[in-house]
Parts: structure tokens; sequence; C-alpha cells
């Protein structure tokens, strides 16, 4: 099954390229670029949840020193084109403004800019903008958001932004009445933010005589920010250019280009002078967008055995007031691969998104990753009912190689998946069964709680399925000396590409690694393309990459076999020299190939133009699935109610690894983002809708004493793709928030404690052990 | 406005500051070193560790007047000549201990005076040491090996 081919440069652990500038100070994010007579803003936010505007009085702050202009709705509004993004220009979505105009409908809501010579005296500026707002009562609780008679938008006239239903067949009401073991768990997941720690910012600058309009930005995706910036200012898309250098993580916050930074690029236009817009971690905190917040009654139906029969989830999600892309949402994929790596039986699901007076949603690393919070923590909830060990009950379920490839029952098609193989690895990994003694030993002989947790999942990476989201181009060129530039659309914010992508060239081209460049993160240099997100990156640029240098290689051996008289068939590069095969002697350096491709142009085969360079255009198939699972240990303090996790092993499939340092660096990223949003960070709001997290010591993320050492077991099973790649990027945030959640239910059902929602800070720990205060 | 005399990755600077204008912004706006970043500006995350006069501190938190007449070191300051990287930074690139790279030269700096401090440090003190920094990226995993690995390199 194991197909580990590592070749000269892909499947090796090659040290970044990136780091030594950013480990010298020498990177260039977003706030690093100063431009002639650039100046600085500062946004006005509502405080009030939901309310009507009843004055803006910005003559104090446009009379203050230093203050070039305050902008309102009056002065962007009007000018303001589609401010969704172009996946999702024509869903339904919220009626997204640049600036509050008439009313507010979340703390956080930007009313006004204040453009000043320094962000100094632009916050003083905002401090100067006086605005007073009646309010109006907000929706605040997703699950009561539907029959709420206060509508976050009136244009749209219902809380509910999205309603899909997938009904329960005849078959499956019986499955679910009849079964001998009926399971239904309601879990909630509470609400997180991804925290990337550089915060949003975007340089914008207007060149009136030309038209042109350039944005440095904090971003993800470039070339969708390009287009996202043509339509909201109206510059046609080749006259607008983005860049974005060095990028401080993401985490999907900077996939779409969110509303404040076009708000700022299109005050740049109106403007008509460079702006610098950098976000503040409070704005960061409630402004720029939220995620997790679902709810799922959710149902298992088993066979005496505990065989899965069939099942059902109805989920509602909180889409805030303005998310970027629709709901902000994953919708109906929740519902759609709820059944996850288990032979299913029958299924169904209604999935529902609903909008609230708070802080928009948005992508956060595994958008739709619900459906394996939800099933995994049911799949616990089922197993202890049965009275079957979690692990073995997924032993019984979990879809084999024999199985492949699988329908899931809401019609997505599984296949070259090892879940069986990495459900076994990781348990043997951890020592689960030893594990198992030493928690009833523990329990038994000292009172503690010690538990054990499984996080089990196939993952939909790379997905073509959704244009343009599966589909990228590599431009691969060849310089007269030689040396290899290849540009790419992507948009990395930690993944190493410039790295990763050139091993993948450098193997296909056989040249050396150092003779490869990547130029990436910039629309002027760089083809059209999907940015960097969604697990994409090996699969998709991967494999134009492939394709491009497979094209150049082919030119190469042409016109080398034309200035040796060889057939190219009998050619072969290798260490940059184009070789007969097995005559090592009679070759020609793939640099001369190249000089005389530009210099000596007679000397290249009849009607072949000069120069060496392709452009390859690869699309993924719908799905290419990777798989995982995670197994963590915890003990559960009864007395401070802390949960330490003790050991914590991810065995994982991603098909053939390019890099299995950075591989395992995204694997750990992911992991601990998701201990970190089970255990620690919650964002809260009150019943006014005031957001009470707005700094560090409030919203917490984990540091390096909230985490344990992470243990990998590596499964490498080639997908149909061209390198043979699976996404991976999302993964670890995926698997760990169930596995976390499993192990610390796993120690509380020891004392016959319950537990159905997060986060599990010791205060919620706490309350599950002694509800009744005192005893 | 104050006139203030620094010493910054040694070399001797005069410059007239705003009384208001943090550290953090003296070092990035006036000075062009825009290695020290910012990642929450109230002290918590750590991006934007810089040494004065030998210590780490949060330059989001210090005022610019209050260096005048002092020392100042950035993440700029620590490699060796003609873009040498320094035995701390070399192992974070050895281990991995870096992806983004936003909040690298805090921990750059933070790791540095942590290990002149303690030579030899246990893994319980690598991880109380490098608890005042946040990173979103990496889980911490290559960070702590990376200041077991300078620790061991360490003459």
């Amino acid at each position: 099954m194991s197909s580990s081919t590592a070749g000269r440069f892909v499947g090796q652990s090659v040290l970044r390229r990136e780091d030594p500038r950013l480990l010298t100070g020498q990177g260039q994010f977003v706030d690093d670029v100063q431009l002639p007579g650039m100046l600085h803003c500062a946004f006005v936010r509502s405080e009030s949840a939901r309310g009507t505007i009843t004055r803006v009085d910005v003559d104090a702050a446009r009379a203050l020193d230093g203050v070039v202009a305050v902008l309102t709705a009056a002065d962007l509004n009007p000018h303001a084109g589609s401010m969704q993004p172009t996946l999702l220009l024509d869903a339904p979505g919220a009626p997204l403004r640049p600036l509050a105009e008439g009313d507010v409908r979340f703390v956080g809501d930007p009313i006004a800019i204040v453009v000043a010579e320094s962000r100094y005296l632009a916050e003083d500026g905002a401090e100067l903008v006086e605005v007073d707002i009646d309010p109006l009562p907000p929706v605040v609780d997703p699950e009561t958001a539907a029959d709420s008679e206060h509508i976050v938008h009136p244009e749209l006239g219902s809380n509910v932004g999205t309603d899909m239903p997938f009904p329960r067949s005849a078959e499956l009401e019986a499955i679910l009445s009849d079964s001998a073991h009926v399971v239904t768990e309601t879990f909630r997941q509470h609400r997180q933010t991804n925290v990337p720690m550089e915060t949003r910012g975007i340089v914008a600058s207007y060149i009136a005589s030309t038209g042109e309009l350039r944005a440095h930005m904090s971003t993800q995706n470039p070339h969708e920010a390009r287009l996202a910036i043509a339509r909201v200012t109206g510059i046609p898309s080749h006259l607008v250019q983005v860049t974005g250098r060095d990028v401080g993580g993401g985490f999907g916050q900077k996939f779409f280009t969110f509303r404040d930074e076009l708000t700022i690029a299109l005050a740049a236009r109106r403007l008509g002078r460079p702006i610098k817009w950098i976000e503040d971690r409070r704005e960061n905190l409630i402004a720029a967008n939220h995620a997790r917040v679902d709810i799922a009654t959710c149902t298992f139906a088993c066979d005496a055995d505990g065989m899965l029969l069939g099942s059902y989830i109805d989920h509602i999600e909180d889409s805030g007031a303005y998310p970027t892309g629709a709901t902000g949402g994953a919708g109906a994929l929740v519902g759609m691969l709820f059944t996850g790596p288990y032979k299913a039986g029958a299924a169904a699901f209604r999935s529902r998104a609903v909008w609230t007076n708070t802080c928009g949603r948005g992508a956060y690393r595994g958008p739709w990753m619900f459906e394996t919070v939800a099933r995994e923590q049911l799949v616990d909830a089922t197993a202890r009912a049965i009275g079957l060990d979690p692990l073995e009950w997924r032993r019984r379920n979990v879809l084999r190689a024999e199985d492949q490839p699988y329908t899931m029952p809401t019609g997505l098609p599984i296949e070259n998946v090892t879940a069986a193989e990495t459900l076994d690895q990781a348990a043997e990994i951890i020592g689960y069964d030893a594990f198992r003694a030493e928690q009833r030993r523990a329990f038994d002989t000292e009172g503690r709680l010690l538990g054990i947790g499984i996080g089990l999942y196939v993952e939909p990476t790379a997905m073509g399925a959704m244009d343009p989201l599966g589909t990228d181009t590599a431009l691969v060129r060849v310089a007269p000396t030689g040396k290899v530039t290849v540009l790419l659309a992507t948009g990395a914010h930690g993944q190493g590409i410039e790295t990763t992508m050139a091993q993948v060239v450098a193997e296909e081209l056989g040249i050396d690694y150092d003779d490869v460049a990547i130029v990436q993160g910039d629309t002027a240099s760089t083809p059209y393309g999907r940015g960097t997100g969604g697990s994409g990156t090996a699969v998709i640029a991967g494999s134009a990459c492939r394709g491009a240098s497979a094209e150049v290689r082919a030119q190469v051996i042409e016109i080398a076999a034309h200035l040796m008289e060889a057939a190219p068939d009998d050619l072969d590069i290798v260490d940059g020299v184009v070789a007969v095969k097995g005559t090592p002697t009679r070759n020609v350096a793939w640099a001369e190939v190249a000089r005389i491709s530009h210099m000596e142009t007679a000397r290249l085969p009849t009607g072949m133009s000069p120069g060496i360079e392709a452009t390859f255009t690869y699309k993924a198939p719908p799905f290419t699935w990777s798989n995982a699972c995670h197994i963590c240990t915890v003990e559960v303090d009864r007395d401070t109610g802390l949960v330490t996790i003790l050991r914590y092993v991810v065995s994982e499939d991603c098909g053939v690894m390019i890099n299995p340092m950075v591989v395992e660096g995204q694997v750990a990223g992911g992991v601990v983002q998701g201990i970190g949003g089970t255990l620690l960070e919650h964002v809260v709001y009150d019943a006014d809708g005031n957001p009470l997290t707005t700094t560090f010591m409030d919203y917490l993320v984990p540091t390096a004493t909230d985490v344990p050492v992470i243990e990998y077991g590596h499964i490498e099973t080639a997908s149909d793709t061209p390198g043979g790649h699976k996404g991976m990027g999302e993964g670890g945030a995926i698997g760990a928030p169930p596995c976390v959640f499993n192990a610390v239910a796993d120690a509380l059902a020891l004392v016959g404690v319950h537990i159905d929602r997060t986060p599990l800070g010791p205060e919620a720990i706490l309350t599950a052990l002694y509800p009744d205060p005192g005893t | 406005m104050h006139d203030i005399e620094v010493v910054i990755n040694g070399e001797r600077t005069k410059r007239r500051v705003d009384a208001r204008k943090t550290l953090a912004d003296f070092v990035r706006e006036d000075c062009a070193l825009t290695g020290t970043h910012l990642g929450c500006e109230h002290g918590v995350c750590g991006a934007c560790t810089v040494l004065v006069d030998g210590e780490a501190v949060r330059a989001c938190l210090m005022f610019a007047v209050q260096v005048d007449g002092g020392e100042v070191t950035t993440v700029e300051g620590l490699g060796g000549p003609d873009g040498a990287l320094s035995p701390v930074q070399d192992a974070f690139r050895s281990e991995h201990g870096l992806q983004c790279g936003f909040c690298t030269p805090g921990f750059v700096v933070t790791v540095t005076a942590f290990l002149r401090d303690t030579p030899n440090p246990s893994e319980t003190e690598i991880r109380e040491a490098l608890s005042g920094n946040i990173c979103r990226c990496t889980g911490y995993q290559g960070i702590v090996k990376a200041v077991q690995r300078a620790a061991g390199d360490a003459p």
C-alpha cells in the first residue's frame, strides 16, 4: 500500500528557502511597505450590535491637524460595486456595503474612515468622530435566530440565510425508529477565530493619470483580491495590481478579500493618494471573521453488533452579520460529509445558516469540520451506549481498502483512503490497550480521571468540483543562463511554497534545486489562479508545475537531440546535463541548451521558436481524498478542572509527500489550533451582542506550555493526480477538536459525567463535575 | 517632541520623537528596522520583542523616549555579516521552527536572551521561556526543538 518513492528532491525534507529572510527581519510584510506621500487610516466602528444611526459628526475630526480626510457612507457607498467574492457572486448573501449606512448590524461594523498623516493622528481623529445610535434588540443566539421577531438584514426579510434539506427516506425513517441501538445527541461548538499573527492590512494607491490601482496586501489569494478590487472600484482588472510578499498567516481569513480591505481600496480610488490600513488586534478579534459556531442534533442507528445502519444530522451554523462569501459557512458540506470514513447505510441531513448581529463567519482551516466534530463525538457516545470500546466500534464500521471505491449515502465518491490503516497505526503508536489498563488502574487505585479519544476522518481536498478553486496555472521559464523561474498564482502564507514547488520543478526537470526560483504573490507577474487555501497547493499548483516542467523538459530534449544528432527518446536529463542514456559522455549541458535557444537560434531545430518556456493549466478531479486518525490521551484534574494532554498521535495519509518536514509542520499547526479551540479559545458575546474577548488576555491562544509533543505516523497512498499528492493543510484542525473532546468525555465517563459542548476550560469541566454549587 | 540618543544594533543614532511614540514604532518607522513586528500592541504576543540593554522587552509597551541613552538590539542585529544566521536563527531553520515567519523575530530575540542566561535549559524551562510569545503556525513543535538544538550547539 505504501509507495514511498523519494526522489532527489521530492520526498526530501529540504530546508526552506523562505527562512533566512524571515529569521533575520528581512521579510516584507504589508506593514513594511512605505510609499511616497502615503497616508494612514483608522476605522470608526459601531459599538452597538444593532441600531439606527441618528448622527455621524465628523467636523471635529476633519478639523484636527494632520487629518486629511474623514470618509463616511455617503462618500464611498454610492461608488461601490459588488463586494462578494468571485466564487459566490451569484449566491444569496448578506447585503455588503463599504460603510454602515442608516443602521449598524454588529459591534465592529465600520462607520467611517479617518485618513491622516500617521496612524497616531488617524486614531486621534477617530476618537473625535461622534456617532449616535438608537439601539435595537440584537439577534445573538443562533439557535433562536430563525424564530426571532428581530431581523438582522431587513433587505432579506428572514434570519435564515440558507436551508438545505436532504430528506429522510421511508427506509431511513424505519432504520432510525426500529434499530437495536438508536443514539441521539445535540452537540454545540463554540465561537472561535483564525488569529493570524499578522493582522489584515492593505496599502492601496491609485494613479489617476493612468487609471491604475496598486495594492500591497496581506492575502492568501492575490488574483481574487485583484478581481474583487476591480469590481468594487470599477477599475478594469488589468489596471489593478495586487502584491503580497510575505503573509503572516491566514488560515482562511485572507482567502477571500474582505469588506474592510475593499473599502480601503475604494477609499484610495476616491482620494487619489496612497493609503495604508493595518488592522489592530482588537479589530481582528471583533471584526475580521469568526468561525466554528455550529449546533447539531444528530442520530446514529446501529444493529445489535454496533454496525451503523443509518444516520441523520440537523445542523445550524451561525453566519454572523456580514460574512464574505454567501453565508460564510460550509453549508451542505457538513451534512454531505457527516458519515465520513464509515460504511454508513442510509443517511439524510438538514443544514441551515442563520444571520445574527455578530461578526461575520469566515473560512477557518477546514470550514466544514463540524461534520467530523459531530460524527466522531457521536461515535463515542454511541459506542458507550452500546457498551463497545470506541476503537472497536470504529474498527467494525470503518471503510477498508476492499470497500473502495465507496459512495457516501449523500452521493460523494470516496477512493484511495486509508482510514482503517491510520486507525490501526495511531492505536499502535499510542499503545491503546496498555493505556486502557493504566486508565482503569489510575481510577481504581488513585481516583484519577484519565481518558483517551479518537478523531478519524476523510477530507475532500483540492476541490476541482468547485470552479475556480480546483484550477491553477504554472509558467516555467528558462533564462539564457539555464536558470529557471516559475510563476505561480499562489499566495503563500507559511506553507513554504517557494521551497516545495521548486522541489517539484527541479525533480521534473532534472536540474538542481538551487537553479529554480519561484515567483508568486503578485498579479502583475503571474498567471491567474486560485490562491493558497483549501488544502490545494500540492495537488493543484504541484500538478501545474509538473505539466509545465514536462513541456519544458521536452523542449530541452528536442534541442539537445538536434544538437547531438540523437533520438529524443534516447536522452535523459540528470543533474543539469542532457545525455544519451547509457552513454553519459555523449552530452550537452542544460545551460548550454538554454544559451543556444536564445543566442544561437540558427542551431535550433527547423521551425522552433527561440527561448524555452511553457505554461500549463491543471484542473484537479472533483475530490482528492486525504485522511487521518488522531488519538490523544488526557488527564482531567478533579480539583482544578484543568485538562492536560498527555500524548498526541496523528497518523495521516496525504499521499506522496513533497517535503515531510513541511507536512509535519502543517499537521502540528492544525492540531494545536484544534487543541486551543477545544480547551482555551472562545470568542464571547454578552446578551446585548457586545464582544467580551477583545485582547489576547481574553482570547486565549495556546502557548508552548499548553501543547504536547505531537507524534506522527505516515501512510503514503498515492492519489490519482500527477504527483500522487493529497491535500493536507487543513486536516490537523479538523481531527483535533473531536479527538480532544472524546478524550475528555472518556475521562469524565469514569464518574458518569456527560458532556456535549465546547469549550472545555476549567470552568466548564468543574461545572460538569459539580453541577450543584457547594457539592 | 524629545531628542533621544540610542545605540541600535551597535550604531549610535540621534532622533527627535513624539513622547507617545512606542519603541516598536520608533524602531520600525524612524529607524527602518521592520523586522520587529506588531502582533497585538498590548504586550501579550511577544512578536515585538527586542533587547534593551540586553534584556528582552516588548517594544510595544515601551516608549522610544525610555531608551534614551540606552542600547537596543533588534532581530536585524543578531545575525553575522553578509546574511549569516546566528546559532539560534540557524536552529530555527533546521528544526522548522517557523512557517509564516511573522512571530519569528520575537521568538529569535527571546530565545537569544534566554539561552545567554540559561545555557543548558530543561524542556520545561524552554517551554516556560517561550510562553510569552505566541506562534499560530507551528504548534511550537519545531520551536522547542530549535531551542534545544541551539542550546546543544552553543559553545
